[in-house]
C-alpha cells in the first residue's frame, strides 16, 4: 500500500516528511509499548501508537522504522519533528482510535508483522 | 576504536544520544544492517535503563574488527535480584518512565536476545555493571 493510500483512508495529516507519501508499505504494528516495538525484527514497517514523545521517534530510529501514525488525536510536538526529521521520517497523524485505523488498515491489505 | 558517552539518570529527553551516536559510527564503518540494529537496540534498552533507574552512567564502546563491546557503568540503587530481574514482565519502574513507553519487564531479555554476550554484576546501594558484546563475521 503507498503511504498516500493511508493518509486518504484514514483521514489523517502528515506533519512531517510529505516526500515520503509515494514509498509502499506493506507491514503494520499497533502498539504504545515501546518495549514491544524494539523487540519488532521486520524493516520498513508502518507503526501505529497512541504514544507522543520524544522516545517513540527514538525507538522508530533504533528499530529502523520510519513511518509512524499517532492515533487518537496525538499530536507530535515539535522537539518530535525535529528529531524526524533528522531520521528521514515521516509522521501522520489520525484521529480515529487505535482498533479503527488497525481494523481499516488491516481490511485494505496491510499486514501484520506476527 | 573506543568511544565513551556519559548518561543523565532521569533525563528522558536525552534517553537514546549514545546509541543514536553508534548507529551512526557503525552505518560509516559498513556494519551489517541487521547486527546495527542488534546493537542499537540493546544499548538503546540498556541507556533507558540508566535514565530510569540511575543516577549517572557511562556509556564505554570497544569497536574491532571481530566484535562490539559494550560496558555501561551506573551510579544507582543497584539490582538486589538480578534473576528476578531478568524475568519478562517484572520492573520497579515509575510510573514516569511507564508513561515513555517502558517499564513493562522487557528491557533485560530484549538486551539478552539482541546481544551475544551479556553480562550483569551489581550491587545494592551503588551501581550496576552491565557488559554486552556482540560478535561480527558471523
Amino acid at each position: 500500500m503507498k503511504l498516500r493510500e493511508v493518509v486518504d483512508l484514514l483521514n489523517a495529516t502528515v506533519v512531517s516528511g510529505k516526500h515520503h507519501l509515494d514509498s509502499e508499505v506493506e507491514y503494520s504494528f499497533a502498539s504504545d509499548l515501546m518495549s514491544d516495538v524494539l523487540t519488532i525484527e521486520k524493516d520498513n514497517i508502518l507503526l501505529l501508537t497512541g504514544l507522543a514523545n520524544l522516545q517513540t521517534i527514538r525507538t522508530a530510529e533504533m528499530s529502523e522504522i520510519t513511518k509512524i501514525i499517532f492515533v487518537r488525536k496525538k499530536k507530535a510536538t515539535p522537539e518530535m519533528i525535529q528529531l524526524a526529521e533528522e531520521n528521514d521520517m515521516i509522521l501522520i497523524e489520525c484521529d480515529y482510535s487505535m482498533f479503527k485505523a488497525s481494523g481499516m488498515l488491516f481490511n485494505a491489505g496491510m499486514k501484520p508483522v506476527y | 576504536m573506543e568511544f565513551e558517552f556519559i548518561v543523565e539518570g532521569g533525563n528522558f529527553i536525552k534517553a537514546g544520544t549514545a546509541s543514536s551516536q553508534l548507529k551512526k559510527i557503525l552505518k560509516q564503518l559498513n556494519v551489517d544492517p541487521k547486527v546495527v540494529k542488534r546493537v542499537v537496540v540493546a544499548l538503546y534498552e540498556a541507556e533507558v535503563n540508566i535514565v530510569a533507574h540511575a543516577y549517572s552512567g557511562v556509556v564505554q564502546i570497544t569497536i574491532s574488527t571481530e566484535s562490539i563491546n559494550i560496558r555501561l557503568v551506573d551510579e544507582g540503587p543497584g539490582i538486589p535480584d538480578i534473576n528476578l530481574a531478568m524475568q519478562t514482565g517484572y520492573s520497579t519502574a515509575s510510573s514516569e518512565v511507564r508513561e515513555m513507553g517502558f517499564g513493562a519487564g522487557m528491557g533485560l531479555p530484549n538486551m539478552k536476545n539482541n546481544s551475544d554476550v551479556l553480562n550483569i554484576t551489581s550491587e545494592v546501594g551503588k551501581g550496576t555493571i552491565v557488559e554486552m558484546s556482540f560478535f561480527l563475521n558471523q
